[in-house]
């Protein structure tokens, strides 16, 4: 048994299909949702922790693939330099699930990991070059 | 009137001066009033923290020997311009790296170099009877040369857009990454701690106005390129999307990392984020009912920059409160907001320019001039040779 965890990027047309029943039903895989981030009619992500047969894995992602679904594997962490930022907000134009946001007394920008999705676009969104992705 | 400038800087001299952030102003003038306020707060101070492509720095490098009259020049393999004298060369923030690309930049050397660090200085010549030298390699830090000193053409926008996308593809702009269909808008303004949001009509910021410039003392040179001070309007002054703008100047060896910093805007290149701080001294009620104002009272314009025209379509206007509430609706769809200036950073200047003012340390300088309330911002036509 293997253990994998990847990010999905759904194309819009995508984002109705019931692909983790595929996958569990299929190629007799063990989903573990981690983060979701999908909105009808746009690009939508989801983090899975899939564990299986090695090779029941590999078929499921090639599945996922020829469905025009990108498969990543998932970053281990985000790192954000809190001592170099400058508060000024780049990033949370990007973070949709609002892991990365600005209070609202102190304008100060605050990470809230946990809703993370590791899509990293703050990464290459940030001005000042301060956020990191770790594999 | 009230107060002259005069009389305001013998209380600061006499630690007697009574001064106030912009933000502060909003609720004082709302609970006491603006007769009380004109009599008793004799400085409001406001401020900025912004990306400012419109940024560089005036080196003088020494006269090396044998000497050189530099034909071309770079800073840690950046080009810098030195179509001046001898050793004169003016870095820009967007110049970039011609090793490194989009990555590294005239901001970052701006900044390498008030930070203290050595930066390498390549230079080639043709040679004269005067300056017989044709190349020099050297490092610099900004202790080895002479004069350094910011002139930025353009700086502290009274105003800006907000910036979404209607098109089907990611865009990345200056305004930052703009999601599809109107995914995101940005916007970069302090709003109501914005200098020129605090004195629409220019009537105490204008040449010669002394500032807080990147942690140093600087002034106001001139106006800025681009001003435009006959935008549209709103009431009480304000205009309703980018209209004024301030030429600067400072010393680049006085100012420190803490408020001027490097930046890189993905896909589009580097820029420079700037700290200003503009003390606006209330000599009348006049002055009291310009500074009141409040970001629910500001407003902006939304650019449509997924049409890639000089005229890009406006979709409507919306406020900095609205936009600091983090949603706005565009086209009856909810839109998340990001900024993209700092205004923790803004907040963090004012209350700094508020403590020198205080403290004795920063006195004001009524303006030499005022800026124009005419000038026209003219677009470039592509005309045919001769035309």
């Amino acid at each position: 048994m293997a253990k994998r965890k990847v990010v999905l990027t759904y194309p819009p047309e995508q984002v109705d299909k019931p692909i983790t029943y595929h996958l569990v039903k299929d190629f007799d895989l063990v989903i573990n949702i981690l983060r979701a981030e999908i909105r009808e009619e746009e690009t939508g992500r989801m983090v899975l922790e899939i564990e299986g047969d090695e090779e029941k894995i590999e078929q499921g992602l090639k599945f996922l693939r020829n469905r025009s679904i990108d498969v990543q594997e998932a970053a281990r962490d985000i790192l954000l330099d809190e001592e170099k930022c400058v508060d000024c907000g780049a990033c949370t134009a990007v973070c949709l699930p609002k892991a990365l946001h600005l209070n609202t007394g102190t304008w100060k920008l605050e990470f809230d990991k946990e809703k993370c999705i590791f899509c990293e676009l703050c990464a290459r969104s940030c001005p000042l070059k301060i956020i990191e992705v770790a594999f | 009137m009230l107060k002259t400038y005069q009389e305001i800087n013998e209380k600061i001299k006499k630690g007697q001066v009574v001064v106030v952030t912009a933000e502060e102003i909003i609720d004082l003038v709302a609970e006491k009033g603006t007769q009380w306020v004109a009599r008793e707060i004799d400085v409001v101070t406001t401020a900025t923290f912004g990306p400012m492509c419109s940024t560089g720095a005036f080196i003088n490098f020494g006269h090396a020997d044998p000497p050189i009259k530099m034909a071309k020049v770079w800073l840690n393999d950046v080009p810098a311009y030195t179509g001046i004298a001898a050793v004169d060369a003016y870095i820009g923030a967007t110049e970039l790296s011609e090793t490194q690309g989009l990555s590294y930049g005239g901001a970052h050397v701006i900044e390498d170099l008030i930070m203290g660090k050595s930066v390498k200085l390549k230079a080639v010549a043709y040679g004269t009877d005067c300056y017989p030298r044709k190349d020099i390699e050297t490092h610099i830090t900004k202790d080895d040369i002479n004069q350094a000193y910011l002139y930025n053409p353009r700086n502290s926008y009274q105003n800006y857009c907000v910036a979404v996308n209607s098109s089907d593809r990611t865009i990345f702009t200056y305004m930052g990454t703009l999601l599809p269909k109107i995914g995101n808008a940005t916007y970069s303004s302090a709003g109501q701690l914005s200098p020129l949001l605090n004195d629409p009509y220019y009537r105490t910021i204008g040449i010669g106005t002394r500032i807080f410039l990147a942690g140093a003392i600087g002034y106001v040179a001139w106006e800025g390129t681009q001003h435009n001070p006959v935008q549209e309007r709103a009431p009480h002054g304000i205009p309703m999307s980018s209209a004024g703008t301030l030429a600067l100047i400072g010393d680049l060896k006085q100012m420190s990392t803490n408020y001027i910093r490097a930046a890189n805007f993905y896909r589009y290149g580097t820029t420079i984020y700037v700290g200003v701080g503009i003390p606006i001294p209330i000599l009348d009620e006049e002055m009291v009912e310009f500074v009141k104002v409040s970001d629910a009272e500001i407003y902006t314009t939304i650019i449509d920059y997924g049409v890639p025209r000089r005229s890009r379509p406006m979709l409507g206007k919306v406020s900095y409160g609205e936009l600091r509430s983090g949603e706005i609706t565009i086209k009856g769809k909810n839109v998340p907001t990001a900024p993209l200036s700092s205004y923790a950073k803004a907040r963090e200047i004012a209350n700094v320019l508020k403590s020198l003012i205080r403290e004795g340390k920063f006195l004001l300088q009524e303006p030499i001039e005022r800026l124009s309330l005419e000038r026209t911002f003219k677009p470039l036509e592509i005309s045919r040779e001769g035309i």
